[in-house]
């Protein structure tokens, strides 16, 4: 029998938190969910990573007058899960961004529908034939309109 | 159908996860880097906060990555956005035909009024401080950049940020980085190595320049957002 501490619910939650993430990567077909699911797979990651460096009664890592000789948690994860953060936020704003143009463009967010105008554009500026059958069935939104 | 097929696939990849979570030294991090900056980071940087010397002295170079992937990030969502201005002088830009949103009430206003000096004091203390106190130049840019995009959202006909100002703080910022870091390259031998007299250890003007880095870093980012936050305001796409 497994013994639970804090440390271990804290990783049971941060592994939780990324595969929530990741299986909401996997399972929305919108762009903005998936832009969500991949910042919530991002956080988790990043309790992961900080986790990774504690110390058993580890303090902060900062010297103040009367901690000298206390255990200090590595600081180097920290730093690091500083760095991703910040990537991270710029990553969402870019992603944010080419959602609006995809928006724009197609007027829908839903992945499929995207992808199967998006084909037709390519064979249209290509010049060749749209993918699959001519008799196959129309692209239908969820909201039952023939798109 | 996917979705159960990925939902079995979640649950393996979390039992897999799980069980080498076991097995994990929680407790012990066997990693030792930590430990020798641990032990000479007061030595060598002057920093109360050890995060801060990583982030700014041991690891300063990859600090300076990370502003540029900012940076690069900030720069494609406005040309994203802008997309018509690509082949255009400045000059022969049509603006974009803004929808006029409303002032919000006077509550929002006033409550933003009186909120905005704080936030600003509470950024520059963030950002000061970050050498002594967990914080920093990224967490008090980042609320230098909502005290001013937050009047942006409540006054949207008043400009309260001109972009020109925005960009010329950027590029100020990350040029005093780089010089910083060049003047430590030339006089010390190590890119962004630590400069300047440290001072009298915990108090507020120590660990040399490793505060005027964090300024820099502070001001870089504030403005850097406070840019991304306003592009991503905008109502209409131009296209």
């Amino acid at each position: 029998m497994m013994n639970v501490t804090i440390e271990g619910l804290l990783y049971f939650g941060a592994i939780s938190l990324s595969l929530i993430g990741l299986f909401g990567l996997l399972a929305s077909n919108n762009v903005f969910r998936m832009l969500l699911a991949l910042v919530m797979f991002e956080a988790g990651a990043n309790l992961i990573l900080v986790l990774s460096g504690f110390r058993e009664n580890g303090i902060a890592p900062i010297f103040l007058g009367d901690n000298a000789g206390a255990v200090m948690n590595d600081p180097v994860p920290q730093a690091l899960v500083l760095t991703a953060i910040v990537i991270g936020v710029g990553i969402q704003a870019l992603a944010l961004a080419l959602i609006f143009r995809v928006k724009k463009h197609y007027g829908t967010l839903d992945m499929g529908i995207i992808r199967s105008k998006l084909e037709v554009e390519i064979a249209d500026q290509a010049g060749v034939a749209a993918p699959g059958s001519n008799q196959a069935p129309e692209v239908v939104d969820v909201t039952g309109e023939a798109k | 159908m996917t979705k159960y097929a990925s939902l079995l696939f979640i649950s393996g990849l979390a039992f897999f996860l799980m069980v080498i979570t076991g097995f994990l030294p929680i407790g012990n991090s066997p990693m030792l880097v930590g430990n020798a900056i641990l032990d000479s980071a007061k030595d060598q940087v002057g920093a109360a906060n050890v995060v801060t010397s990583v982030v700014l002295a041991y690891r300063g170079l990859d600090t300076l990555g990370e502003l540029s992937i900012l940076f690069a990030a900030a720069s494609v969502v406005g040309l994203v956005l802008t997309k018509s201005s690509f082949n255009k002088s400045p000059k022969e830009i049509e603006k974009p035909a803004r929808i006029e949103s409303e002032d919000s009430g006077f509550v929002a206003i006033n409550a933003i009024d009186l909120i905005f000096p704080l936030l600003l004091v509470v950024g520059m203390y963030i950002i000061t401080h970050g050498h002594l106190t967990p914080g920093g130049g990224f967490q008090g840019g980042v609320i230098l950049a909502i005290a001013f995009s937050m009047r942006n959202i409540v006054r949207p006909k008043q400009k309260s940020v001109d972009h020109g100002v925005v960009t010329f703080i950027e590029a100020f910022a990350g040029l005093s980085f780089i010089v910083i870091g060049l003047v430590a390259l030339f006089s010390q031998g190590n890119f962004l190595q630590p400069m300047l007299d440290q001072g009298q250890f915990g108090s507020l003007w120590s660990a040399g320049t490793i505060p005027l880095l964090y300024l820099a870093v502070g001001l870089k980012v504030g403005a850097e957002l406070a840019g991304l936050i306003l592009a991503l305001n905008t109502d209409e796409v131009n296209d």
